[in-house]
């Protein structure tokens, strides 16, 4: 680890990239992410490595497909309109089992909408997205050091697995300014491409097909299976969380991404008026940390659910909990951030409500 | 013994999934033969298409990407740039490349991508069952231009070889036909200087096969090559339209 540095989100996420090894980045300019690309242009031909601009996201997602074939470490960056373009792909890479980390600056939608931070593509991204039966990884990322670290997880994971890893963020996050320290730079400019790349046969005894194709219904079902196989182990092996304030909490927050960050300080907030409150934090919301929740329904009252959409995380919420506890919702929508202030009363009304 | 004619190293033995009388064949043997005599067939990847050459990979033994529908030289572009050593060539029909996939290919052109672009004009959807492509001729019968395709309703067929021929990033732009033994031999001296715009590095290229489709034609093979010189090469003329200098 070096010194620490004072960098905004979207370009902390960049660097962080290219020290994970990242060798080429593709994509399309769309508000707010802006900087991550132009970050990525300035410093990717500085370290010899890739950056091309398409002309369209779909494009840009097609050329992530086709440099993840070669087995090299591919990003893209982008915001809400422009991952709903990307999603034919998304549903390509998951099927042809190749690795690659993708970036969403969610922004307030649906359609157009507008620039301000949101969390409204958690189902677009945690339920697959695109056709078929097929997940990402998803990690959610609450400050700019978390993003940095998890960036590098994102690479590990994607190539550990062979499927896309996707980091949701929002407009919030990539502007604000923190201190990060970065960690080791990954050695890949010597890697050999793994032995199921595409890159022309060489000495390879077999050659090398990658497809989301078999047109023989018994054949995709073994495919599909294959994939819900992979997902199992994901499940097993990669669920994260942080719980914050949760060892003596009688209720608990849970929130993802910006909006957790905010309600760390509302359980502050909280516990100096002597409420007993904590927050459960999903770290990836794909695998969703169902467990910790069923766990946490024999201790709390009830769990309060706040988000920047209409209550997508709470389903997952409710399935975790299982009917075992009430679990309230509070969320904004159109690109609002809640405040903590507001966020506490909205709390405090759900305590009324259940004495 | 001289051998007089043996099969080139980089088909497989498979049979196609092709009709009979497809000109898809001779295309890939154009291919194969090529990868061979220039040493390519270890380097090559070849991106295949959506359309009836999408098993393509099963008859071309190289390493091979399927990619999405139109999406080939998007796809091709990032094996290349992740990837410069790889010999990347993308196979596409008139569907993909000129309707669904038009962007990505006008893009790749004009960024003079360093990959080699065969693209097989038969005028219509084959694969889904003889559709209205872009390249369908004013007049011609599909399943979804019944009458006819008419220039109001459907507007003009797309000539993309002359459209790319007026980009600064194509190296290399030709077009040929599969219609005769001629236009064959024709179409595999222009894939040849294709190919070599990719192996000295000199830029992007692409060269347009007019080929049949007798089974939606509805026309014997021998008819729907008949086709090809009465009909679509007066409308779609073969000939080099881009020759940079160092292809040759």
């Amino acid at each position: 680890m070096a010194d620490k540095v004072l960098m905004k989100g979207a370009e902390a996420i960049a660097e962080s990239a290219i020290r994970a090894g990242c060798m080429a980045f593709f994509g399309y300019p769309i508000t707010p992410q802006n900087e991550t690309p132009e970050y990525f242009s300035r410093r990717m031909p500085q370290v010899g490595r890739v950056f091309l601009q398409a002309e369209s996201e779909v494009a840009a997602i097609n050329m992530v497909y086709g440099a993840a074939c070669t087995g090299t470490r591919v990003i893209t960056t982008s915001s809400s309109p422009g991952i709903s373009l990307m999603q034919e792909g998304f549903s390509y890479i998951a099927n042809s089992n190749v690795p690659c980390v993708v970036v969403n600056v969610m922004r307030g939608g649906p359609g157009l909408g507008d620039i301000a931070p949101a969390q409204a593509d958690y189902n677009q991204a945690t339920k697959g997205g695109g056709h078929g039966d097929y997940h990402s990884i998803v990690v959610a990322p609450h400050t700019v050091q978390e993003a940095v670290d998890l960036i590098y997880l994102a690479f590990d994971l994607a190539d550990k697995y062979r499927m896309m890893v996707v980091m949701l963020m929002d407009g919030l996050m990539g502007q604000m300014m923190e201190p990060v320290e970065f960690h080791d730079w990954v050695e890949v400019e010597n890697r050999k491409p793994p032995e199921w790349a595409t890159v022309g046969q060489g000495e390879r005894k077999e050659r090398n097909i990658i497809t989301s194709l078999e047109i023989l219904p018994e054949g995709l079902e073994k495919m599909d299976i294959a994939l819900q196989e992979k997902y199992r182990k994901v499940r097993e092996s990669e669920v994260r969380f942080e719980e914050y304030m949760m060892d003596d909490a009688k209720y608990a927050i849970t929130a993802f991404g910006t909006v957790a960050r905010i309600a760390k300080t509302v359980v502050d907030m909280a516990r100096e008026k002597g409420i007993k409150v904590g927050l459960i934090r999903p770290v990836t919301v794909w695998p969703f940390p169902y467990e910790v929740l069923e766990e946490r329904a024999n201790q709390v009252d009830f769990f309060f659910d706040v988000e920047m959409n209409e209550g997508q995380m709470l389903i997952d919420v409710k399935l975790g909990v299982n009917g075992k506890r009430p679990v309230y919702y509070y969320g904004r929508l159109g690109g609002i951030v809640p405040s903590p202030e507001e966020i506490l009363k909205e709390f405090e009304k759900k305590m009324e409500v259940s004495k | 013994m001289k051998t007089l004619y043996k099969m080139p190293e980089a088909i497989t033995e498979r049979p196609t999934t092709y009709c009979p009388g497809c000109p898809h064949g001779v295309a890939h043997r154009i291919i194969a033969e090529l990868l061979g005599e220039m040493e390519l067939t270890k380097k090559a990847v070849i991106v295949w298409p959506v359309g009836c050459s999408v098993f393509g990979y099963y008859f071309i033994g190289t390493d091979a990407v399927e990619a999405a529908h139109g999406r080939a030289c998007a796809m091709a572009t990032g094996i290349k740039r992740a990837h410069p050593e790889s010999f990347v060539i993308t196979y596409q029909g008139d569907g993909d490349l000129a309707s669904i996939g038009i962007a990505e290919t006008i893009h790749a052109a004009a960024r003079g991508e360093r990959i080699t672009v065969i693209y097989v004009n038969n005028g219509n959807y084959g694969m889904t069952g003889g559709q209205m492509a872009p390249t369908t001729l004013l007049g011609q019968v599909t399943t979804t231009s019944p009458y006819g395709r008419d220039a109001r309703a459907n507007g003009f067929p797309m000539k993309v070889p002359e459209m790319l021929a007026t980009m600064d990033g194509p190296v290399y732009i030709a077009r040929a036909a599969l219609d005769s033994p001629k236009h064959i031999i024709q179409a595999k001296k222009f894939i040849r200087k294709a190919f070599n715009a990719q192996a000295r590095d000199l830029g992007f290229a692409l060269v347009e096969l007019i080929s049949s489709c007798p089974t939606n034609w509805k026309m014997t093979p021998v008819e729907a090559l008949e086709r090809i010189k009465n009909e679509v090469l007066p409308i779609f003329p073969i000939g080099e339209m881009k020759v940079n200098e160092g292809v040759a």
